[in-house]
């Protein structure tokens, strides 16, 4: 079973994705903002992160660039999933290493066919 | 008389899931053409005027669709049938394509998309796509190329959707070079085939499963006749030929159950 980590600082956003995720068969975990990713990534690096951009403590594009210059890589697959809907952000968010991103709202459909696009569904 | 009036313009059958559906899809109707409801509405079906039985049946079809929905028939025109006419029409440069239930334009933006990759027209090809629909409001749609974001998130990855949109507000539009690649029209699948010419791959896909069954054989037959004799037919992953497509269709292309088709069903 992949493993998915949900960072948002949302509970209710976080949960609704768990269950999204956990129908498409994935084992999930969560995060509520960047550096406590950073801190479970450490501890078991998931195949899938779904990722908000506005969070308190370290936001998910810096989250994003930390994670790719430790890692290095293209590992994990990192789908930002945020209400930040404009072009500049998203070409933000793909020049600091993000394979997809989703804007909010979405629901099961949106998601699974992203996932399917990045080849873990 | 709904059923008649449906069968007779479009063919359509209303299955048991339609019939749930009949409030819903003819209320706003109803509203637009001022009647208090469906019921009062579809008391004048003896004698519909033309504009209200059009909308009745528009408003009584799908138009659901999504960029390069199901996936898999796409990978295989580009991996597959696109190469492969190519390598046969090497000599006139010409390939004709036709999206004969192109909803609100979805379908054939995502062709145009392969197509545009692949770089034919810059090599001197003329490539025709042709759209069409029995729905005008949905061909005026797929013509102005305007997604809300919902729409444009299901089936693109954002690379795609901003090498190939423009942003307008919350809406994505699709790029100039893209929309003058395809012909959009409104056409009901029970006319005349004339004026399609010959057709090298025709998608047809998530209608057949709607309609009569004579009605769908005899459409059937018609986009055999247009079809170039090495032609492709692209039908949805649930729709079937059953005892027809052998011998009227070089190859028949059953969306994702049947990956590859062609050889074992010709």
């Amino acid at each position: 079973m992949k493993h998915c980590l949900v960072v948002d600082d949302s509970r209710v956003i976080r949960k609704v994705a768990c269950k999204i995720l956990e129908s498409l068969d994935f084992e999930t975990d969560e995060a509520e903002d960047g550096a406590s990713a950073l801190d479970r990534c450490r501890m078991r690096m998931p195949e899938l992160i779904l990722l908000d951009w506005q969070m308190p403590n370290m936001s998910g594009v810096e989250f994003i660039r930390t994670l790719r210059r430790e890692l290095g890589g293209s590992r994990p697959v990192v789908v930002f999933c945020t209400t930040e809907n404009d072009i500049g952000h998203i070409s933000e968010a793909m020049g600091a290493g993000a394979n997809d991103y989703v804007m909010k709202p979405y629901d099961r459909d949106i998601l699974k066919a992203k996932l399917t696009q990045v080849g873990l569904v | 008389m709904l059923a008649e009036l449906l069968n007779r313009r479009s063919g359509l059958v209303i299955g048991a899931d339609k019939a749930r559906l009949i409030e819903s899809k003819l209320a706003p109707v109803a509203r637009r053409f001022g009647f208090r409801n469906c019921a009062e509405m579809l008391g004048e079906l003896p004698w519909p005027q033309e504009e209200l039985a059009e909308a009745i049946t528009e408003a009584m079809t799908t138009n659901e669709s999504s960029f390069f929905r199901d996936r898999v028939p796409f990978d295989h025109f580009r991996a597959r049938i696109l190469p492969e006419l190519c390598a046969a029409r090497a000599g006139k440069k010409r390939l004709r394509i036709w999206c004969a239930a192109a909803a609100t334009g979805q379908e054939a933006y995502s062709l145009a998309m392969i197509l545009a990759e692949t770089g034919l027209i810059a090599d001197g090809w003329k490539v025709d796509l042709i759209a069409t629909d029995l729905s005008r409001a949905a061909i005026a749609r797929a013509r102005e190329g305007v997604y809300s974001q919902y729409e444009a998130q299901r089936g693109l990855s954002v690379q795609t959707l901003v090498e190939n949109f423009t942003q307008e507000g919350t809406n994505w539009r699709i790029g100039e070079r893209l929309r003058r690649m395809v012909s959009f029209r409104s056409f009901n699948l029970l006319d005349h085939y004339g004026w399609l010419g010959d057709i090298d791959v025709v998608f047809c896909r998530n209608v057949l499963m709607y309609l009569d069954a004579h009605i769908k054989a005899a459409v059937l037959d018609r986009i055999s006749a247009t079809l170039a004799p090495d032609g492709w037919l692209i039908l949805g992953a649930k729709e079937s030929a059953p005892g027809w497509e052998a011998d009227a269709v070089r190859g028949v292309y059953r969306g994702m159950r049947m990956a590859a088709a062609k050889a074992s069903v010709a």
